[in-house]
């Protein structure tokens, strides 16, 4: 009896805490257990000797621990090659994503009849599972019976079919210059453009939405002209948007795997990191290997990430 | 009669129209043509397909549903058994949002309404989730359910996506609970409820358009995903969901025009719900949970 007197005088607060954290503490405890742990555990397995086959018997936490996961993961050509090519593809498909993004953002700015659709549609490429669209690209860019070149025959009088999705660097003739072109590269960067431009369509879009109307009208009486106005009063209040989808879409993209993996395989010179840290879990099964190699990617995202911080801030810093 | 002069203001207004209009025309070909293309491959015969690999129509005549009978027929029967993946795809994505639902709207009350200790904690645990690679997390957990000798079944893979789609579900439920006022809730307790009583009956009712929201998201992603899919039940055929089937058929000697079929299985279901439901998807695609 007195242990329950004493339990109706708790407070509301008191007892709101009690609640509180009887309701969160499912979530708390499965996000501890499946990403939480996982990730010190990762650390972990980056300094055991470790063969896919042995998983099953062999003590997971215990030592002995070594360095030469690290040793043979950083020594190897592949991996500055792989890192490289893993930049590459995060800076340009960022940037893609983006530019696409604003231009379907400004496109649709204005009302048309329809454009509710238009603006559904532009949603598509980010919800379709990614399987069914790597496939179609596939198909479509197949040197047997692709759309792409079928029509690059027919139209632009190809004379050769061109393996999109294998050929590591072809030649771009252009103006009568010849450029080469990574273009199995290209191809996977234009599919993670095209994939995700809707994510900065959506942001671009609210962003313009929220933009208060006296500037514009402002420089319109000034008579400035629409493109002047573009630059000078909408881009400069887009900037903080922008930049934020950088740093997300850049942080993203770095560390994409599906994408890559069902386009080329990482063949082609497309073989960024995650790509081969599913290699040295799969086909050389290598745990330590690929835990090693995907903490040498976190660590190259993160230091990637400190040089673009620090540069944004630096000239923020000049600026004001 | 008046001269029109050619100011810059002008030039610029007409380009820009003529500009739109293009850019309507170009966003609409690209995000519509693929899946078009999809689906006409899907009806042609392969014949046809070889035959004329540039055209885009296909006469009524010419159409074709053997390639969906091929994809869907068990394997006994000369088939894919995609039908077998459907299901599969099916009670993972439905225990997925049951579970995650479940566990996610009393999270995210309580992460909105009252003062726990931790609460801070919360917010960086999911900031971590965003940012960390979803292959460094896939290795851990490889390596885990193959220990316990659960690697091909679909229990492993459903908590998997629960632990993924829980932060963007408690932050989607979170933000419509903050924006339904306390004042009810009060009233409420004053008369006598207790806080369990608050949430059922109070505001469970109130949240339902961010419940549906919410789980027509969480489907999304769980139908959609890929690579935990393959690294849990490649092995094992008979637990393959529709994705994997479908990237698994590519890699054998299958018709292009079956792959199409399988492809359009995958993809329909997921456009249609989206295009009925896209004022209540947005919500979730702006929290960005699909990690990109």
């Amino acid at each position: 009896m007195r242990v329950r007197r004493r339990a109706r005088r708790r407070t509301l607060a008191q007892r709101d805490a009690r609640v509180g954290l009887a309701l969160v503490s499912p979530t708390f405890v499965i996000v501890v257990a499946m990403v939480v742990l996982p990730v010190l555990w990762t650390v972990v397995l980056a300094f055991k000797d470790l063969p896919l086959s042995g998983i099953r018997d062999v003590n997971l936490v215990a030592g002995p621990y070594t360095l030469d996961n690290f040793t043979h993961v950083l020594q190897s050509v592949e991996l500055r090659r792989s890192i490289l090519t893993t930049l590459e593809y995060s800076v340009f498909g960022t940037a893609a994503s983006i530019g696409l993004g604003l231009a379907a953002a400004l496109v649709v700015g204005r009302p048309f009849r329809g454009r509710g659709v238009v603006r559904a549609a532009m949603l598509i490429p980010y919800v379709a599972p990614v399987v069914g669209a790597a496939l179609v690209w596939q198909v479509m860019l197949s040197p047997q019976f692709g759309i792409v070149n079928a029509a690059g025959k027919n139209v632009l009088g190809w004379d050769r079919p061109i393996p999109f999705l294998s050929q590591r660097t072809g030649d771009l003739h252009l103006l009568g210059v010849t450029l080469p072109v990574p273009t199995a590269l290209v191809v996977v960067i234009c599919f993670e453009a095209w994939r995700s431009f809707p994510f900065a369509f959506l942001f671009i879009v609210a962003r313009m939405q929220a933009l208060p109307a006296e500037y514009d009208e402002a420089a319109r009486v000034d008579g400035a002209t629409p493109l002047q106005r573009f630059r000078y009063i909408v881009l400069p209040q887009l900037a903080a948007v922008i930049a934020l989808l950088a740093v997300l879409r850049f942080i993203w993209t770095f560390n994409r795997f599906e994408e890559v993996y069902l386009l080329t395989g990482g063949g082609g010179g497309t073989d960024v990191v995650s790509v081969q840290v599913y290699q040295f879990l799969t086909a050389r099964n290598d745990v330590g290997g690929s835990a090693a190699l995907t903490l040498v990617m976190a660590a190259s995202l993160a230091i990637a990430l400190g040089i673009y911080l620090l540069f944004t801030f630096s000239r923020e810093r000049r600026t004001a | 009669v008046t001269r029109r002069r050619w100011t810059r203001e002008r030039v610029e207004t007409a380009g820009l129209r003529v500009a739109r209009v293009a850019g309507i025309v170009f966003f609409l070909g690209i995000t519509v043509f693929p899946f078009y293309y999809m689906v006409l491959l899907s009806l042609r015969t392969t014949q046809d397909l070889l035959g004329h690999p540039g055209s885009i129509f296909v006469s009524l005549s010419h159409l074709d549903l053997d390639s969906y009978a091929r994809v869907l027929k068990p394997t006994g029967e000369g088939g894919e058994g995609f039908l077998r993946f459907l299901l599969n795809s099916a009670l993972v994505c439905t225990g997925t949002v049951a579970l995650t639902i479940a566990i996610a709207l009393p999270g995210a009350y309580a992460v909105s309404r009252l003062p726990f200790f931790g609460k801070r904690t919360v917010h960086f645990l999911f900031l971590a989730i965003y940012i960390f690679p979803t292959i460094l997390l896939a290795i851990p957990l490889f390596v885990f359910f193959t220990r316990l000798g659960l690697r091909g079944s679909i229990a492993p893979l459903i908590i998997v996506y629960i632990s993924q789609t829980l932060p963007v579900s408690i932050y989607m439920l979170r933000n419509y609970l903050d924006a339904v006022p306390r004042s009810i809730e009060e009233a409420a307790l004053v008369d006598g409820c207790g806080r369990i009583g608050v949430i059922l009956r109070i505001s469970l009712p109130l949240v339902r358009p961010a419940l549906i929201a919410t789980a027509l998201y969480v489907f999304m992603i769980a139908w959609n995903e890929y690579l935990f899919a393959l690294l849990f039940l490649v092995e094992e055929r008979s637990s393959w969901t529709v994705s994997l089937g479908v990237s698994q058929l590519s890699g054998i000697e299958v018709p292009t025009t079956a792959l199409m079929a399988a492809s359009v299985i995958l993809t329909i279901p997921i456009l249609v719900i989206f295009f009925f439901t896209e004022r209540y998807l947005v919500a979730g695609l702006t929290a960005g949970g699909a990690k990109g």
